[in-house]
């Protein structure tokens, strides 16, 4: 049984504790260096990127979190997640220094406030089983992507879902679409 | 592989949910100024409530409590990069309307504002923006959801710097809920009797043992171990109102709530985090005051 390691600093840990406890993984909450021990699979999930990169620095997880990405281990980031592992924020607080694991660079909040968060199915590639239920909340959007990044699915022109080896970076909410498949992948990779 | 065109829908149910699940495990603080709104962003809040007056100075100088100008709304979502939240009466749809023009991302229809209408709140499923509502009881949290809001907190006793009143509110919406889930279904149309809620919403909850839409606390916290209090009780995020900004070092408490917030259930992270803050807000007994804001709204 894998074991996934969800950063629970703040933000949507418990949906995605949900999903992969639901897929047979045994799921554990991470706040502290210690709780990443032995963990297989990483999520870094929706939330407030600023509140979440203050914590990653507060809790000592920076560093070790930025290591177990860049060793290559599985990892969901989403949303807020994707930014706080990008390479390049724009947006951002000036004091908001991304992990720079994914080579991405992301604007904050592109497409408006929260009266402009949507819902639209994206088509994923290689996703059998018909297009994917897209949460889109105070999104950000990936304006450009390094060599070794592959787009797997888009919206409105711009990627939405893109993977860097076992990293997979979305701009919407898997976790909120009741919906496993993007969590699937992502175990199959462990 | 061609993308999908098929056009976004705004404004669902899962996009107005959604957005309080992120707000999760964080501190919401009340502000006044832009410059009160950097201090908290700096601290790490989740987002900011734009005020004209905290609750403390709306108890104090009496007379009607009404929307914010929205001139400080705008300052304060130029201020900040975090979400902007603002507050309309209970029952005033206009208001409401105002703050979906201004782009607020989430209305708190709220009791510490002068009430506009004494027998319908809002119609928030009308809205676009989604709205968060108080509730001192599950039926009254169940009343609310039915009108459309997608995230309840505790009313507390805003203003007071004292948690009793969140804490029996808390304890009485999540005992509910633990005795509705261990009901049987014939019982349950009594209950949503009782509870004065619709009995499809009644059945839901009682199958889920939650509410539908997350429950954070409001109301009293002024100290690093309220917020821990609360959050080990149940409540899934603090909203922090006169308790930062009535305090000697706004800074270093809103830093420390932010910390014992997510470190809830660490005591020695909140025992760090409590140390050398200066003084709390000066709080109020219960038994003092002239006007419960939480008895408004039903």
């Amino acid at each position: 049984m894998a074991k996934v390691g969800v950063v629970a600093l703040q933000g949507a840990f418990r949906e995605h504790r949900e999903a992969f406890a639901a897929l047979g993984a045994e799921v554990v909450e991470v706040r502290t260096p210690a709780d990443l021990s032995g963990v297989e699979a990483v999520v870094l999930p929706g939330g407030e990127s600023t509140t979440i990169t203050r914590l990653l620095d507060l809790s000592g997880l920076r560093e070790p979190v930025r290591q177990c990405l860049h060793a290559g281990t599985p990892a969901l980031l989403t949303c807020a997640g994707l930014i706080v592992a990008a390479a390049e924020v724009l947006d951002g607080r000036p004091d908001q220094v991304p992990l720079g694991v994914l080579a991405v660079r992301v604007r904050r909040n592109a497409y408006g406030r929260q009266r402009e968060s949507f819902e639209a199915p994206v088509r994923i590639a290689g996703l059998a089983g018909g297009p994917f239920p897209g949460v889109f909340i105070r999104a950000p959007v990936i304006e450009a992507t390094g060599p070794d990044v592959e787009i797997l699915a888009r919206h409105a022109g711009t990627p939405v879902l893109v993977r860097q080896g076992r990293l997979f970076g979305a701009t919407f909410h898997p976790e909120l679409a009741g919906d496993l498949r993007v969590h699937q992948l992502v175990l199959q990779e462990v | 592989m061609p993308e999908l065109t098929t056009p976004p829908t705004t404004g669902t149910a899962r996009v107005k949910r959604g957005f309080a699940e992120m707000l999760r495990g964080g501190v919401i603080m009340d502000v006044v100024t832009p410059e009160q709104a950097r201090i908290a962003e700096d601290a790490g809040a989740v987002a900011v409530m734009a005020l004209e007056r905290v609750p403390a100075d709306i108890r104090r100088d009496g007379g009607v409590a009404r929307m914010s100008d929205p001139a400080i709304i705008e300052a304060i979502q130029n201020a900040v990069t975090i979400p902007v939240m603002a507050k309309c009466r209970i029952g005033h749809f206009a208001e409401a309307q105002v703050l979906q023009a201004l782009g607020v991302d989430y209305i708190d229809e709220s009791e510490v504002l002068t009430p506009a209408d004494e027998d319908h709140h809002v119609d928030k499923w009308a809205f676009t923006v989604p709205f968060v509502c108080g509730a001192t009881t599950l039926g009254e949290a169940l009343r609310r959801i039915a009108e459309g809001a997608s995230l309840i907190r505790s009313k507390g006793e805003a203003g007071t710097g004292n948690i009793v009143e969140a804490v029996r509110h808390l304890r009485s919406i999540l005992g509910d809920l633990r005795r509705l889930s261990v009901s049987g279904p014939e019982e349950l149309p009594t209950r949503a009797k009782e509870l004065g809620a619709p009995l499809e919403l009644v059945r839901e909850v009682a199958e889920r043992g939650e509410l539908p839409v997350p429950l954070f606390c409001a109301g009293g916290i002024a100290t690093p171990a309220d917020a821990s209090l609360v959050m080990q009780l149940g409540a899934q995020a603090v909203f922090v109102g006169s308790g930062i900004f009535k305090s000697s070092d706004p800074a270093a408490r809103a830093k420390a709530i932010v910390e014992a917030t997510t470190h809830a259930r660490d005591p020695a992270i909140v025992a760090k985090v409590s140390r050398g803050l200066g003084e709390a807000m000066r709080g109020e007994e219960l038994g003092a005051l002239t006007t419960r804001l939480a008895e408004r709204g039903w």
